[in-house]
């Protein structure tokens, strides 16, 4: 059968382009019943964090600072912390939760032997790490609302934005988690990438006020984009090439996860 | 007789130069066990990751349920429950919560799920303990619960990789009696075991591996009367080993025993009665067959 044998060397190749399938939603519903397990200290994170750095920085620094982009620095700062709050919690879910259930506890590999294949366990594992940001951003946007620096319904856009956004970080997550020996390894992903987007990317201050030359290295950076949308989806300014944007973060998601895929087959099915 | 379940022709796996199944080939009967012996770093498990779809083959054929393992690894997996060497359950479920997410891996739900559970604890005689977080469970426990759990689908073949290493006597016997009422209903179970007892007592045929190659394959009483003779003397202790002469036996040593086998035990015996050694007189059994042939030094 020379059709089976060419199935079969198609089947092995770890480069083979992953398919979404209904399957993914299973690994999903799995971590969405663990986390309801946990829910009043997730929900306490997500509500508390964002409220002290609103509440103590918008206020705080607002005071002095005033506006900023045409905007009281407190509506400022919370559009830009609900998309690096997505970023961190996608971040954070994608690396040491999944490298959890990777390696120590052996949750994939009991999966594998059902009908789901490493692209479904992977593509639900994104899913989840897009919900948690989404959490936070339901979470961020609730103080945010009741700290009054929202500016009408339209603010409620920015919560796709945010699943979007959680996609996008969770991807890369999913890639440090393939490639990683121990926890240990994760450090350098935050202080090396993280901590810096969340620093340049004008989630404190415009990108703007950067140097010419950092500024167009910063606009590679997918936090970058995602306070572009964020930014005036909140404040009720008008976006401005929004298309780039989502294409630039679904890019990153897709990117990542293709790799995400290959080489956690290459590390799983050997 | 019906098409087998499993065939395997010259199924070959290596890691760089390691070769790790060597051109092995079997064929696995329908509703029969069919077992895999072989000390540590046989293949054993490697040959049922092989079957399961979850490593790439080096060269030979693999056909499960009449398809090629490599172009359907998911559909075969389907019919396929996998109680894996070591235990891998959902540590952040309960017993019954880990049957109902491994359900949904195989897009199982509805009416019917919740009785199949119950009867599938009850089965494994976990009913008490649906409620019960995994850790809490003793290692017997939750290894009857990943067979349970290796049985949410249904399947047509279950694979059992070391079911009881490491369980205590009482533990083992409750998953011997399992297995052989999950035999006699029909389904087909393949299971690698170091413990001959175990091979004796479940498996209607079965392979003894080493270093990735079949040594020989049988039933368990064709494969004690084709490699060994049917009795066994162990003389026990040096005192005893030096003051007899085993006569027209074929003898081996192991620490500080002498096994002396033979077709005519007579002769030996009454001799070993004069002088008062240590000694004991038993059929051959698997264990001997399996020493004869994969040697008596240590593995690793
Ligand atoms: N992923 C791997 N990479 C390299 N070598 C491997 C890999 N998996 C298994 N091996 C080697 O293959 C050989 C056979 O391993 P396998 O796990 O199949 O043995 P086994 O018969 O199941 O042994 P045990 O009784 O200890 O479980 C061993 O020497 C092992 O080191
Ligand atoms: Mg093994």
């Amino acid at each position: 059968m020379p059709g089976a044998a060419q199935a079969a060397a198609i089947n092995w190749n770890p480069w083979r382009v992953p398919r979404l399938r209904r399957g993914a939603f299973a690994v999903w519903r799995r971590n969405v019943l663990v986390w309801r397990r946990l829910v009043i200290p997730s929900l306490l994170l997500n509500f508390g964090e964002p409220t002290l750095y609103l509440l103590g920085l918008g206020f705080g620094l607002g005071h002095f600072i005033g506006e900023m982009g045409s905007m009281p620095y407190i509506t400022f700062l919370a559009s830009g912390i609900i998309a690096s709050s997505a970023m961190t919690t996608a971040s954070f879910e994608g690396m040491y939760s999944v490298y959890t259930r990777m390696v120590p506890q052996k949750t994939y590999e009991a999966i594998l032997a059902t009908p789901l294949e490493v692209e479904d366990i992977l593509a639900g594992e994104l899913l989840w790490c897009a919900t948690k940001s989404l959490f936070s951003g339901c979470a961020i946007l609730t103080v945010a609302a009741l700290l009054g620096v929202v500016h009408g319904w339209q603010a409620l856009l920015v919560l796709p934005v945010v699943l979007l956004i959680g996609l996008c970080f969770a991807a890369p997550a999913l890639v440090m988690s393939a490639i990683s020996p121990g926890y240990e390894f994760f450090n350098y992903y935050f202080v090396l990438v993280i901590t810096p987007m969340f620093i340049v990317c004008g989630v404190f201050y415009p990108v703007s006020t950067l140097p010419y030359l950092v500024q167009d290295f910063v606009h590679l950076l997918p936090l970058t984009h995602a306070v572009a949308l964020t930014r005036p989806i909140i404040s009720g300014q008008e976006l401005q090439q929004p298309l780039l944007h989502l294409l630039v973060l679904t890019g990153y998601t897709g990117a990542f996860y293709y790799a995400a895929v290959v080489l956690i087959r290459k590390r799983l099915i050997n | 007789m019906t098409d087998p379940v499993v065939v395997a022709h010259r199924l070959s796996k290596s890691y760089g130069a390691h070769v790790v199944v060597d051109a092995v080939d079997f064929a696995i009967p329908r509703g029969k066990c069919y077992g895999f012996l072989g000390p540590n770093g046989a293949g054993k498990t490697t040959t049922l990751r092989l079957l399961l779809g979850l490593t790439p083959k080096s060269g030979g054929e693999l056909e499960a349920f009449g398809l090629p393992v490599a172009a359907h690894a998911a559909q075969i997996r389907r019919r396929i429950g996998v109680v894996p060497q070591s235990d891998n359950l959902d540590p952040d479920f309960t017993v019954a919560e880990n049957l109902r997410v491994y359900a949904s891996y195989f897009a199982l739900r509805g009416e019917g799920l919740d009785a199949r559970i119950d009867e599938l604890l009850e089965f494994v005689a976990l009913g008490d303990r649906s409620d019960a977080r995994t850790h809490t469970l003793s290692g017997g426990m939750q290894r009857r619960l990943t067979i349970a759990r290796a049985l949410i689908n249904e399947p047509e073949l279950v694979v059992l990789d070391e079911p009881t290493t490491g369980l205590d006597p009482q533990a083992r016997h409750v998953i011997w009696g399992r297995l052989a009422e999950l035999r006699a209903s029909g389904t087909t179970l393949i299971l690698t075991t170091h413990y001959m007892e175990e091979a004796e007592r479940l498996c209607d045929e079965l392979v003894i591996m080493d270093n990735g190659r079949v040594l020989a394959r049988g039933s368990p009483a064709t494969l004690i009367a084709d490699h060994v003779e049917p009795e066994v003397i162990e003389i026990r202790g040096e005192n005893s080993i030096a003051r007899c002469d085993p006569l027209n036996c074929r003898t081996e040593r192991m620490g500080s025993s002498l096994y002396c086998y033979t077709r005519d035990p007579a002769p030996l015996l009454a001799a070993l009665h004069d002088t008062h050694a240590q000694f004991i007189h038993r059929p051959s059994g698997l264990e001997d067959v399996f020493l004869k042939l994969t040697g008596r030094e240590l593995r690793d």
